[in-house]
């Protein structure tokens, strides 16, 4: 028997099932869609996290407080107070491979403004910092240098803090009142929106770092100190600049461990891809599941089927079908349903991941994963089509004839 | 037999055995069984039931093998070969005719027909649709060829049934109680049926447990216990179209 007389037979028997077909091509269909949609919302989410961070400047250096060694203890970073005006005032003298530089300290607290309040982040900063952000004021100005030499109540604020406490009105020139000292509205942030991690980046108030360190937490460290390297290649000599500025600046001997660390955006990019790749397998791998189980369902249809048509198996063994073609034929049904199911499947996913951007969630399918689909599709329809097929194959024809 | 004996033998059992083990104990469905059936014969093999009469059809049919002895389907031993080379055989010289048919459900009369064709190489899909156009004709159903098997009368199903054993042009038809299903005047349609095959000179073996059958065949063979115990040739074979013109006419309604 040619392989074409197989495959006519066997999508005969497909067709004259046509709901049972289906119902077992459903679970292909959903599997094959999920793993799409899955990988296509892992692939996505990488991508505009990445745009994310290349938005806030690729070339973006973050130096923190950390690795710091008391007697053998190691030290939470975050109550070390190892960046001192010294050390900015060195990185400023020195620094070739930066550009901009600006020392950052942070508090959270309430805000007020007449009878409305809210909660919100000060951000302690220098008058570089919108440049390092790339951020831009849309009403008002920035502070001066001025503002930051004389610790000036001023500050600027994002789009948020004026819906919130505003309510339409003008916020240039209002004082506004965080953790109940009057700061003066000078400019208002251009919106940003969200991030990818769905944080509001316009509930934000930036003020001199100096007038956050005197005034509202009075302390005497940075929480960080952000800096933009002259390009995103030079961001590895910058870092190395910096380090050596800081080693001095901390008087760290030959051979002692660094008490600061120093991130570029470039890196955090790749841990992020790193992160999300890993996210992608996992929610890929949850999906692979229902593929596995629709490959069960795939197997348990079959076995009925092959039961219930004893009798015909029975009477293509009488005119001559061997046990050999028997076994092809419906392997060639398992893996048209499955394979079926996979195109439907990757239909599916393609579609819910088009229709996905819509609802805000950010989707990319990326071509190998429809091509792993399908690929899975075959192998599924091989295996669970395998032990059904053997069992049609083994029947005895005297038997199988007679079966009622 | 002696005037037979010019036809090449289609079919030779030379003391062919089969026994069963069923637990510890043996069955022996047939317990030395030899004869010959020469080309353009039309055969009735009946028995009772126990009488090895299923067990013998299995044999001829190339579906089982003897325990011992030798059976030679068209001059070729079968007993050693394997089940796919029964397969390629049974494919080649044998057109099966069940008692319930067995036609594909929601299948075209000419697909039955084409089936066993299927799993012949030499056929491509045009020959195998005009040689199953020709069976159909052959038994009367030309004008039938797309009717679905759900959509037969009885009869009508035995027609396709017997145009699929014939569709292959094989050494011998064999037929398991053909005519058990169908009341007496399908029946009888379907006698006169085999009777105009053995007159074209088709060599047909009909199994069966109704020894009015055995009237319009051209021998007969009487199994018991798994032996032979009669073979009689019949000189006075009876006309089954006579017979059906005979029967009452039946009532229209």
């Amino acid at each position: 028997m040619n392989i074409l007389n197989l495959f006519k037979v066997s999508l005969r028997a497909v067709a004259s099932n046509k709901l049972r077909s289906f119902l077992s091509m459903l679970g292909i269909i959903i599997g094959v869609g999920a793993v799409i949609t899955m990988m296509s919302i892992g692939q996505g989410s990488k991508a505009s996290i990445r745009e994310e961070l290349a938005k806030q400047g690729t070339n973006l250096l973050t130096i923190r407080p950390g690795a710091d060694m008391r007697g053998g203890v190691r030290r939470d970073p975050a109550q070390m107070q190892t960046l001192k005006p010294a050390d900015y005032e060195a990185i400023m003298n020195e620094k070739k491979y930066v550009t901009y530089v600006s020392p950052e300290v942070t508090a959270s607290g309430q805000v007020i403004y007449g009878n409305s309040n809210t909660t919100s982040s000060m951000y302690g900063e220098s008058t570089d910092y919108l440049k390092i952000k790339q951020w831009d004021v849309q009403d008002g100005d920035n502070f001066t240098e001025e503002d930051v030499r004389k610790s000036a109540k001023v500050c600027i604020i994002g789009k948020t803090i004026v819906d919130e406490l505003f309510n339409g009105a003008d916020p240039i020139g209002k004082n506004i009142r965080f953790k109940s000292i009057p700061m003066k509205v000078i400019g208002v942030l251009k919106s940003k929106g969200y991030n990818s991690w769905g944080m509001d980046q316009d509930n934000v108030i930036i003020a001199p770092y100096t007038c956050v360190m005197k005034r509202i937490s009075a302390q005497t460290y940075y929480g960080s100190i952000v800096c933009s390297a002259i390009t995103e290649e030079m961001s590895d000599h910058a870092i190395e600049e910096l380090t050596d500025i800081l080693r001095r600046s901390h008087k760290i001997k030959e051979g002692g461990i660094d008490d600061f660390t120093i991130r570029s955006q470039a890196e955090m990019m790749e841990t992020m891809s790193t992160t999300m790749d890993t996210v992608t397998m996992i929610l890929g791998i949850a999906a692979g599941f229902s593929l596995l189980i629709a490959g069960i369902g795939i197997m348990n249809i079959m076995l009925v089927s092959v039961t219930e048509r004893t009798k015909e198996i029975g009477l293509r063994m009488a005119v001559g079908a061997t046990g050999l073609v028997i076994s092809i034929q419906f392997l060639i049904e398992s893996i048209f349903i499955s394979l079926t199911g996979g195109i439907f499947g990757v239909l599916l996913g393609v579609g819910a991941s088009s229709l996905l951007p819509k609802m805000g969630m950010p989707s990319i399918v990326p071509a190998w994963s429809i091509f792993l689909s399908f690929g899975v599709c075959v192998v599924i329809g091989i295996l669970f089509g395998y032990i059904p097929a053997r069992k049609a194959a083994n029947m005895d024809p005297i038997d199988a004839i007679r079966h009622e | 037999m002696k005037e037979e004996n010019n036809n090449k033998a289609v079919i030779e059992l030379d003391n062919v055995k089969r026994y069963f083990h069923v637990g510890s104990e043996v069955v022996k469905a047939l317990r030395g069984v030899s004869f010959k059936i020469y080309e353009g014969e039309f055969v009735t093999i009946q028995g009772t039931s126990g009488s090895g009469k299923s067990t013998l059809l299995n044999q001829l049919g190339c579906l089982d093998t003897p325990t011992s002895g030798e059976y030679y389907l068209d001059g070729v031993p079968v007993r050693k070969m394997s089940k796919s080379q029964r397969a390629h055989l049974r494919n080649k010289k044998i057109g099966f005719i069940f008692q319930n048919y067995n036609l594909l459900a929601n299948t075209t009369a000419v697909e039955n027909v084409e089936l066993p064709l299927m799993y012949n190489n030499k056929f491509n899909s045009r020959q195998r649709r005009e040689a199953a156009i020709k069976a159909l004709e052959a038994v009367g159903l030309g004008d039938r060829l797309y009717h679905k098997s759900n959509q037969m009368s009885g009869g009508q199903m035995q027609r396709v049934a017997i145009a699929r054993a014939l569709v292959n042009n094989p050494a011998v038809l064999l037929a398991d109680e053909a005519t058990g299903n169908l009341d007496t005047r399908t029946s009888f349609e379907v006698l006169v049926l085999f009777q105009e095959l053995y007159k074209q000179g088709h060599t047909i073996i009909f199994v069966t447990h109704n020894p009015e059958i055995a009237e319009y065949s051209s021998r007969n063979i009487y199994l018991r216990d798994g032996q032979i115990r009669e073979d009689t040739i019949n000189t006075n074979i009876k006309s089954a179209a006579e017979a059906l013109a005979a029967l009452p006419k039946p009532v229209d309604d």
